[in-house]
Protein backbone atom coordinates (compact mmCIF):
# COMPACT_ATOMS: atom_id res chain seq x y z
CA UNK A 1 0.00 0.00 0.00
CA UNK A 2 2.53 2.37 0.29
CA UNK A 3 3.83 3.12 -4.07
CA UNK A 4 7.52 2.34 -5.79
CA UNK A 5 10.19 5.06 -5.26
CA UNK A 6 9.94 7.66 -8.09
CA UNK A 7 11.62 11.06 -8.68
CA UNK A 8 9.48 13.64 -7.91
CA UNK A 9 9.65 16.83 -10.54
CA UNK A 10 7.70 20.08 -9.65
CA UNK A 11 8.28 22.91 -12.73
CA UNK A 12 7.24 26.15 -11.97
CA UNK A 13 6.05 26.95 -15.56
CA UNK A 14 4.61 25.02 -18.52
CA UNK A 15 7.67 25.08 -20.67
CA UNK A 16 9.63 23.43 -17.56
CA UNK A 17 6.58 20.73 -17.39
CA UNK A 18 6.63 19.76 -21.62
CA UNK A 19 10.52 20.01 -21.21
CA UNK A 20 10.80 17.29 -18.38
CA UNK A 21 7.80 15.00 -20.69
CA UNK A 22 9.69 15.75 -23.43
CA UNK A 23 12.74 14.32 -21.48
CA UNK A 24 11.23 11.35 -19.89
CA UNK A 25 8.07 10.55 -22.14
CA UNK A 26 6.45 7.38 -20.70
CA UNK A 27 8.25 6.60 -17.87
CA UNK A 28 6.88 9.97 -16.64
CA UNK A 29 3.49 10.52 -15.08
CA UNK A 30 1.52 13.95 -15.10
CA UNK A 31 0.60 14.58 -11.16
CA UNK A 32 -2.53 17.00 -10.99
CA UNK A 33 -4.73 16.33 -7.86
CA UNK A 34 -3.70 12.90 -7.73
CA UNK A 35 -7.35 11.47 -6.51
CA UNK A 36 -6.84 8.37 -8.60
CA UNK A 37 -3.35 8.92 -9.98
CA UNK A 38 -2.06 8.61 -5.93
CA UNK A 39 -4.45 5.72 -5.18
CA UNK A 40 -3.24 3.74 -8.41
CA UNK A 41 0.75 4.56 -7.42
CA UNK A 42 -0.61 3.18 -3.67
CA UNK A 43 -1.77 0.11 -4.86
CA UNK A 44 1.10 -0.19 -7.27
CA UNK A 45 -1.49 -0.18 -10.59
CA UNK A 46 0.78 2.48 -11.69
CA UNK A 47 4.72 2.80 -11.90
CA UNK A 48 6.28 5.60 -12.93
CA UNK A 49 9.68 6.33 -13.17
CA UNK A 50 9.08 10.13 -12.76
CA UNK A 51 6.40 12.34 -11.22
CA UNK A 52 5.57 15.38 -12.61
CA UNK A 53 3.85 17.67 -9.83
CA UNK A 54 2.25 20.55 -12.39
CA UNK A 55 0.18 21.92 -9.01
CA UNK A 56 2.11 24.63 -8.35
CA UNK A 57 2.08 26.10 -12.15
CA UNK A 58 0.21 29.47 -11.64
CA UNK A 59 -0.77 29.89 -15.37
CA UNK A 60 -2.61 26.53 -14.90
CA UNK A 61 -4.93 27.41 -12.22
CA UNK A 62 -7.28 29.57 -13.75
CA UNK A 63 -10.79 29.47 -15.27
CA UNK A 64 -11.29 31.70 -18.32
CA UNK A 65 -14.30 32.88 -19.87
CA UNK A 66 -13.90 33.07 -23.62
CA UNK A 67 -17.19 33.77 -24.66
CA UNK A 68 -18.78 30.96 -26.15
CA UNK A 69 -16.70 28.70 -24.30
CA UNK A 70 -14.93 28.38 -20.96
CA UNK A 71 -11.67 26.99 -20.54
CA UNK A 72 -10.62 25.56 -17.08
CA UNK A 73 -7.23 25.25 -16.34
CA UNK A 74 -5.07 21.80 -15.77
CA UNK A 75 -4.45 22.87 -11.79
CA UNK A 76 -8.32 23.84 -11.31
CA UNK A 77 -9.59 21.94 -8.49
CA UNK A 78 -13.27 20.34 -9.33
CA UNK A 79 -14.22 22.57 -5.79
CA UNK A 80 -12.54 25.46 -7.29
CA UNK A 81 -15.13 25.09 -10.68
CA UNK A 82 -18.41 23.95 -8.57
CA UNK A 83 -17.52 27.54 -6.44
CA UNK A 84 -16.96 29.50 -9.63
CA UNK A 85 -19.79 31.86 -9.78
CA UNK A 86 -20.77 32.20 -12.89
CA UNK A 87 -21.00 28.34 -13.58
CA UNK A 88 -24.90 27.86 -13.33
CA UNK A 89 -25.67 30.55 -15.72
CA UNK A 90 -22.35 29.12 -18.18
CA UNK A 91 -22.15 25.78 -17.74
CA UNK A 92 -25.81 24.53 -16.24
CA UNK A 93 -24.88 20.68 -17.13
CA UNK A 94 -21.11 20.68 -15.07
CA UNK A 95 -23.59 22.51 -12.11
CA UNK A 96 -25.63 19.53 -12.04
CA UNK A 97 -22.77 16.86 -12.41
CA UNK A 98 -20.06 18.34 -10.14
CA UNK A 99 -21.73 17.49 -7.04
CA UNK A 100 -21.53 13.99 -8.04
CA UNK A 101 -17.65 13.50 -8.62
CA UNK A 102 -16.48 11.78 -5.70
CA UNK A 103 -16.41 13.44 -2.54
CA UNK A 104 -16.30 17.01 -1.06
CA UNK A 105 -12.90 15.85 0.08
CA UNK A 106 -11.60 14.75 -3.02
CA UNK A 107 -13.38 17.25 -5.03
CA UNK A 108 -10.92 19.63 -2.63
CA UNK A 109 -8.00 18.72 -4.63
CA UNK A 110 -8.89 16.85 -7.53
CA UNK A 111 -8.77 18.13 -11.11
CA UNK A 112 -11.28 19.01 -13.83
CA UNK A 113 -8.71 18.32 -16.13
CA UNK A 114 -7.43 15.36 -14.17
CA UNK A 115 -10.33 13.85 -14.51
CA UNK A 116 -10.48 13.59 -18.15
CA UNK A 117 -6.77 12.68 -18.70
CA UNK A 118 -7.42 9.81 -16.90
CA UNK A 119 -10.83 8.76 -18.73
CA UNK A 120 -12.57 6.41 -16.20
CA UNK A 121 -15.59 4.94 -18.55
CA UNK A 122 -17.79 6.68 -15.53
CA UNK A 123 -16.49 10.33 -15.29
CA UNK A 124 -19.14 12.66 -14.94
CA UNK A 125 -16.58 15.32 -15.60
CA UNK A 126 -15.66 13.36 -19.49
CA UNK A 127 -19.04 12.59 -19.80
CA UNK A 128 -20.01 16.16 -19.40
CA UNK A 129 -17.31 17.11 -21.56
CA UNK A 130 -18.62 14.60 -24.38
CA UNK A 131 -22.09 15.60 -24.18
CA UNK A 132 -21.10 19.65 -24.39
CA UNK A 133 -18.44 18.43 -27.52
CA UNK A 134 -15.67 20.30 -25.65
CA UNK A 135 -12.43 20.09 -26.17
CA UNK A 136 -8.96 18.92 -24.76
CA UNK A 137 -5.92 21.29 -25.14
CA UNK A 138 -2.18 19.32 -25.23
CA UNK A 139 1.03 21.26 -24.70
CA UNK A 140 4.34 19.52 -25.94
CA UNK A 141 7.59 21.01 -27.08
CA UNK A 142 6.42 20.18 -30.20
CA UNK A 143 3.61 22.47 -30.03
CA UNK A 144 -0.02 23.02 -29.40
CA UNK A 145 -2.98 20.90 -30.51
CA UNK A 146 -6.56 21.32 -29.64
CA UNK A 147 -8.67 17.67 -29.98
CA UNK A 148 -12.45 17.58 -29.70
CA UNK A 149 -13.43 15.23 -26.60
CA UNK A 150 -14.92 12.44 -28.97
CA UNK A 151 -11.48 11.98 -30.38
CA UNK A 152 -9.23 12.58 -27.18
CA UNK A 153 -10.78 9.58 -25.18
CA UNK A 154 -9.96 6.37 -26.92
CA UNK A 155 -11.31 3.55 -24.62
CA UNK A 156 -11.38 2.56 -21.02
CA UNK A 157 -8.25 4.55 -19.49
CA UNK A 158 -6.94 5.00 -23.12
CA UNK A 159 -6.94 8.36 -24.84
CA UNK A 160 -5.03 10.40 -27.78
CA UNK A 161 -2.32 12.18 -25.33
CA UNK A 162 0.99 11.42 -26.43
CA UNK A 163 3.47 10.62 -23.84
CA UNK A 164 5.13 14.14 -24.40
CA UNK A 165 2.33 16.34 -24.08
CA UNK A 166 0.01 17.66 -21.38
CA UNK A 167 -2.81 18.84 -20.82
CA UNK A 168 -3.12 22.26 -20.37
CA UNK A 169 -6.86 22.66 -20.03
CA UNK A 170 -10.35 21.72 -21.31
CA UNK A 171 -12.71 23.98 -22.91
CA UNK A 172 -16.53 23.58 -22.47
CA UNK A 173 -19.12 25.10 -25.13
CA UNK A 174 -21.00 27.61 -22.92
CA UNK A 175 -25.11 26.71 -22.49
CA UNK A 176 -26.58 29.55 -20.98
CA UNK A 177 -30.18 28.69 -20.72
CA UNK A 178 -30.36 25.24 -22.22
CA UNK A 179 -32.36 22.65 -20.80
CA UNK A 180 -29.77 19.76 -18.87
CA UNK A 181 -30.14 17.10 -16.52
CA UNK A 182 -27.67 15.00 -14.76
CA UNK A 183 -28.29 11.13 -12.80
CA UNK A 184 -26.47 8.58 -12.11
CA UNK A 185 -26.71 5.39 -9.54
CA UNK A 186 -23.69 4.53 -7.20
CA UNK A 187 -23.46 2.34 -4.57
CA UNK A 188 -22.78 5.77 -2.38
CA UNK A 189 -23.19 8.44 -3.08
CA UNK A 190 -19.81 10.00 -4.66
CA UNK A 191 -18.68 6.25 -5.52
CA UNK A 192 -17.97 5.14 -8.78
CA UNK A 193 -21.05 5.56 -11.21
CA UNK A 194 -22.45 2.52 -12.16
CA UNK A 195 -24.18 4.26 -14.74
CA UNK A 196 -24.22 7.94 -15.75
CA UNK A 197 -26.71 9.77 -17.75
CA UNK A 198 -26.53 13.23 -19.31
CA UNK A 199 -29.02 14.81 -21.20
CA UNK A 200 -29.29 18.47 -22.92
CA UNK A 201 -32.02 20.11 -25.04
CA UNK A 202 -31.55 21.14 -28.68
CA UNK A 203 -34.49 21.73 -30.08
CA UNK A 204 -38.19 21.08 -29.25
CA UNK A 205 -37.78 18.23 -31.18
CA UNK A 206 -34.02 16.67 -30.03
CA UNK A 207 -32.46 15.80 -27.29
CA UNK A 208 -28.57 14.88 -26.98
CA UNK A 209 -28.32 12.26 -24.18
CA UNK A 210 -24.79 11.19 -23.45
CA UNK A 211 -23.95 7.65 -21.05
CA UNK A 212 -21.07 6.88 -18.86
CA UNK A 213 -20.54 3.32 -17.83
CA UNK A 214 -21.67 1.39 -20.36
CA UNK A 215 -18.54 0.93 -22.54
CA UNK A 216 -15.17 2.20 -22.42
CA UNK A 217 -15.85 5.67 -23.30
CA UNK A 218 -18.64 8.12 -22.79
CA UNK A 219 -21.36 8.19 -25.66
CA UNK A 220 -23.14 10.53 -27.17
CA UNK A 221 -26.34 10.31 -29.31
CA UNK A 222 -28.70 12.51 -30.51
CA UNK A 223 -32.25 11.73 -30.60
CA UNK A 224 -35.28 12.64 -32.19
CA UNK A 225 -37.90 12.96 -29.65
CA UNK A 226 -40.55 14.96 -27.69
CA UNK A 227 -40.23 13.60 -24.47
CA UNK A 228 -38.93 10.76 -22.68
CA UNK A 229 -41.25 8.41 -23.19
CA UNK A 230 -40.68 8.65 -26.88
CA UNK A 231 -37.52 8.58 -26.57
CA UNK A 232 -37.76 4.22 -25.31
CA UNK A 233 -37.20 2.75 -28.09
CA UNK A 234 -33.77 4.53 -28.95
CA UNK A 235 -32.79 4.10 -25.88
CA UNK A 236 -33.77 0.66 -25.48
CA UNK A 237 -31.71 0.19 -28.81
CA UNK A 238 -28.70 2.14 -27.51
CA UNK A 239 -29.02 -0.53 -24.31
CA UNK A 240 -28.55 -3.39 -26.89
CA UNK A 241 -26.00 -1.93 -29.21
CA UNK A 242 -23.69 -0.64 -25.95
CA UNK A 243 -24.25 -4.35 -23.86
CA UNK A 244 -22.70 -2.93 -20.77
CA UNK A 245 -20.17 -4.58 -19.08
CA UNK A 246 -19.58 -6.48 -16.00
CA UNK A 247 -17.48 -5.63 -13.24
CA UNK A 248 -17.77 -5.96 -9.11
CA UNK A 249 -20.54 -3.46 -8.83
CA UNK A 250 -22.98 -4.36 -11.66
CA UNK A 251 -23.93 -6.99 -14.28
CA UNK A 252 -24.06 -6.24 -18.12
CA UNK A 253 -27.69 -6.35 -17.97
CA UNK A 254 -28.19 -4.21 -14.48
CA UNK A 255 -26.51 -1.68 -16.65
CA UNK A 256 -28.74 -2.03 -19.52
CA UNK A 257 -31.70 -2.01 -17.52
CA UNK A 258 -30.20 1.32 -15.97
CA UNK A 259 -29.98 2.82 -18.63
CA UNK A 260 -33.94 1.97 -19.85
CA UNK A 261 -35.05 3.08 -16.73
CA UNK A 262 -32.72 6.49 -15.98
CA UNK A 263 -32.86 7.47 -20.79
CA UNK A 264 -36.36 8.58 -20.36
CA UNK A 265 -36.39 10.27 -16.42
CA UNK A 266 -33.23 12.32 -17.55
CA UNK A 267 -34.58 13.36 -21.07
CA UNK A 268 -38.10 14.44 -18.92
CA UNK A 269 -35.94 16.27 -16.59
CA UNK A 270 -33.97 17.92 -18.95
CA UNK A 271 -37.09 18.93 -21.23
CA UNK A 272 -38.68 20.51 -17.79
CA UNK A 273 -35.58 22.41 -16.75
CA UNK A 274 -35.62 23.96 -20.27
CA UNK A 275 -39.60 24.96 -20.13
CA UNK B 1 12.07 23.47 -10.24
CA UNK B 2 11.90 21.36 -7.81
CA UNK B 3 13.70 18.03 -8.40
CA UNK B 4 14.70 15.56 -5.89
CA UNK B 5 15.37 11.93 -7.09
CA UNK B 6 13.45 8.54 -5.94
CA UNK B 7 16.23 7.55 -2.88
CA UNK B 8 17.31 11.18 -1.94
CA UNK B 9 16.09 12.30 1.65
CA UNK B 10 15.83 16.34 1.86
CA UNK B 11 14.23 17.97 4.05
CA UNK B 12 10.27 18.94 3.87
CA UNK B 13 9.36 22.18 5.99
CA UNK B 14 5.56 23.34 6.59
CA UNK B 15 3.43 24.61 9.34
CA UNK B 16 2.01 22.12 11.29
CA UNK B 17 -0.68 23.50 13.30
CA UNK B 18 0.28 26.86 13.14
CA UNK B 19 4.22 25.92 14.13
CA UNK B 20 6.51 25.60 11.91
CA UNK B 21 7.79 21.66 11.39
CA UNK B 22 10.42 19.54 9.38
CA UNK B 23 11.16 16.14 8.74
CA UNK B 24 13.04 14.31 6.00
CA UNK B 25 11.27 12.85 3.69
CA UNK B 26 11.56 10.87 0.09
CA UNK B 27 9.92 11.76 -2.61
CA UNK B 28 7.49 8.56 -1.77
CA UNK B 29 6.23 9.13 1.12
CA UNK B 30 2.54 9.91 1.80
CA UNK B 31 1.65 13.12 3.93
CA UNK B 32 -0.42 11.02 6.36
CA UNK B 33 3.24 9.04 6.73
CA UNK B 34 4.99 11.77 7.59
CA UNK B 35 2.82 13.52 9.61
CA UNK B 36 2.56 10.47 11.51
CA UNK B 37 6.07 8.57 11.53
CA UNK B 38 8.11 12.03 10.73
CA UNK B 39 6.48 15.09 13.18
CA UNK B 40 5.05 12.42 15.62
CA UNK B 41 1.55 13.78 14.94
CA UNK B 42 -0.38 10.92 15.61
CA UNK B 43 -3.79 12.62 15.76
CA UNK B 44 -4.39 11.30 11.89
CA UNK B 45 -5.43 7.89 11.34
CA UNK B 46 -4.92 5.72 8.73
CA UNK B 47 -6.99 3.53 7.13
CA UNK B 48 -7.14 2.79 3.80
CA UNK B 49 -4.45 4.27 1.82
CA UNK B 50 -6.03 4.67 -1.28
CA UNK B 51 -8.36 7.69 -0.70
CA UNK B 52 -11.60 5.95 0.54
CA UNK B 53 -11.87 5.81 3.73
CA UNK B 54 -11.65 9.18 5.20
CA UNK B 55 -9.91 8.83 7.79
CA UNK B 56 -6.57 10.75 7.46
CA UNK B 57 -8.20 13.94 5.88
CA UNK B 58 -6.25 17.07 7.29
CA UNK B 59 -6.52 20.39 6.21
CA UNK B 60 -3.81 21.86 3.45
CA UNK B 61 -4.05 25.82 3.28
CA UNK B 62 -8.04 25.45 4.78
CA UNK B 63 -9.20 22.32 2.19
CA UNK B 64 -10.04 18.83 3.83
CA UNK B 65 -8.03 16.49 1.71
CA UNK B 66 -6.96 13.06 1.84
CA UNK B 67 -3.77 12.74 3.47
CA UNK B 68 -2.80 9.21 2.25
CA UNK B 69 -3.20 10.74 -1.28
CA UNK B 70 -1.25 13.31 -1.15
CA UNK B 71 2.77 12.92 -0.68
CA UNK B 72 4.68 14.68 2.26
CA UNK B 73 6.99 17.10 -0.83
CA UNK B 74 3.32 18.02 -2.14
CA UNK B 75 2.39 20.06 1.21
CA UNK B 76 5.93 21.75 1.60
CA UNK B 77 5.91 25.15 2.67
CA UNK B 78 1.78 24.56 2.94
CA UNK B 79 -0.21 25.23 6.31
CA UNK B 80 -1.29 21.95 7.32
CA UNK B 81 -3.81 21.53 9.89
CA UNK B 82 -5.00 18.66 12.01
CA UNK B 83 -7.10 16.98 14.90
CA UNK B 84 -4.22 17.99 17.68
CA UNK B 85 -5.27 21.89 16.38
CA UNK B 86 -8.81 21.87 17.40
CA UNK B 87 -9.07 21.27 20.98
CA UNK B 88 -7.58 24.50 23.29
CA UNK B 89 -4.31 24.70 24.90
CA UNK B 90 -6.09 23.48 28.41
CA UNK B 91 -7.52 20.47 26.56
CA UNK B 92 -11.09 22.15 26.24
CA UNK B 93 -12.99 20.93 23.08
CA UNK B 94 -13.69 23.16 20.38
CA UNK B 95 -17.62 23.19 19.84
CA UNK B 96 -17.68 20.43 17.23
CA UNK B 97 -15.90 17.73 19.30
CA UNK B 98 -17.83 18.82 22.25
CA UNK B 99 -21.17 17.79 20.34
CA UNK B 100 -19.54 14.43 19.17
CA UNK B 101 -18.95 13.77 22.84
CA UNK B 102 -22.45 15.34 24.12
CA UNK B 103 -23.97 12.65 20.60
CA UNK B 104 -21.72 9.19 21.56
CA UNK B 105 -20.30 10.11 17.75
CA UNK B 106 -17.27 8.61 18.71
CA UNK B 107 -18.24 4.92 19.23
CA UNK B 108 -14.22 3.71 18.61
CA UNK B 109 -12.89 6.40 17.64
CA UNK B 110 -11.04 5.89 14.75
CA UNK B 111 -12.75 7.69 11.84
CA UNK B 112 -13.21 10.43 13.69
CA UNK B 113 -10.53 12.93 13.43
CA UNK B 114 -10.86 12.51 9.67
CA UNK B 115 -14.64 13.84 9.94
CA UNK B 116 -13.35 16.70 12.23
CA UNK B 117 -11.58 17.64 9.78
CA UNK B 118 -13.44 17.24 6.78
CA UNK B 119 -16.43 19.47 8.46
CA UNK B 120 -14.01 22.12 9.86
CA UNK B 121 -13.48 23.00 6.43
CA UNK B 122 -17.46 22.54 5.34
CA UNK B 123 -18.54 24.15 8.13
CA UNK B 124 -16.52 27.40 8.02
CA UNK B 125 -18.02 27.47 3.75
CA UNK B 126 -21.39 26.69 5.03
CA UNK B 127 -22.12 27.26 8.25
CA UNK B 128 -26.00 26.23 8.43
CA UNK B 129 -25.93 23.30 5.87
CA UNK B 130 -28.71 21.19 5.85
CA UNK B 131 -28.76 17.38 7.00
CA UNK B 132 -29.15 16.33 3.36
CA UNK B 133 -25.80 18.33 3.21
CA UNK B 134 -24.18 16.64 6.23
CA UNK B 135 -25.15 13.80 5.24
CA UNK B 136 -23.21 14.00 1.63
CA UNK B 137 -19.88 15.41 2.82
CA UNK B 138 -20.26 12.81 5.53
CA UNK B 139 -20.28 10.24 2.64
CA UNK B 140 -16.48 11.42 2.31
CA UNK B 141 -15.75 8.95 5.36
CA UNK B 142 -16.24 5.25 6.50
CA UNK B 143 -17.18 4.30 9.99
CA UNK B 144 -16.77 0.99 11.03
CA UNK B 145 -18.70 0.46 13.91
CA UNK B 146 -21.69 1.41 11.42
CA UNK B 147 -23.50 3.80 13.16
CA UNK B 148 -23.79 7.04 11.54
CA UNK B 149 -26.84 8.40 13.68
CA UNK B 150 -24.73 9.71 16.56
CA UNK B 151 -22.11 11.56 14.05
CA UNK B 152 -25.19 12.98 12.06
CA UNK B 153 -27.01 14.09 15.22
CA UNK B 154 -23.25 15.41 16.22
CA UNK B 155 -22.74 17.07 13.36
CA UNK B 156 -26.30 18.35 13.39
CA UNK B 157 -25.62 19.89 16.79
CA UNK B 158 -22.73 21.67 15.13
CA UNK B 159 -24.29 23.47 12.58
CA UNK B 160 -26.77 25.00 15.38
CA UNK B 161 -29.62 22.62 14.23
CA UNK B 162 -29.94 21.01 17.67
CA UNK B 163 -29.84 22.33 21.04
CA UNK B 164 -26.20 21.04 22.30
CA UNK B 165 -27.08 19.01 25.57
CA UNK B 166 -25.39 19.74 28.76
CA UNK B 167 -21.85 19.40 27.98
CA UNK B 168 -20.51 16.65 30.77
CA UNK B 169 -18.10 18.13 33.86
CA UNK B 170 -14.81 16.79 33.64
CA UNK B 171 -13.75 15.35 36.72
Amino acid sequence: MKPRPFDYVRPDSVDEAVAVLAEHGEEARVLAGGQSLVAMLNLRLADPAVLVDITRIAALDEIYDLGDRIEVGAAVTQNRLLAWPRLADKLPLLAAALPFVGHFQTRNKGTVCGSVAHADPSSEIALSLAVLAGEVVLRSQRGTRVLAAAAFQKDMLTTAREPDELITAVRFPVMSGRGVAFREVARRHGDFAIIAVAALVEDKAAVRLGVGGMSGRPVVRHIATADGSAARDTIDGMALELQGYEDLHASAAMRRDLLRRLGPVVIDEAIRCAA
Amino acid sequence: MRRIAKDQRVRIRLTLNGRAAAAEAEPRLLLSDFLRHGLGATGTHVGCEHGVCGCCTVLIDGAAVRSCLTFAVQAEGCDVRTAESLAGPDGTLNPLQQAFQNHHALQCGFCTPGILMSFTDYLERNPRPSEAEIREVLSGHLCRCTGYAGIVSALLEAAGHRQSSEPRSKS
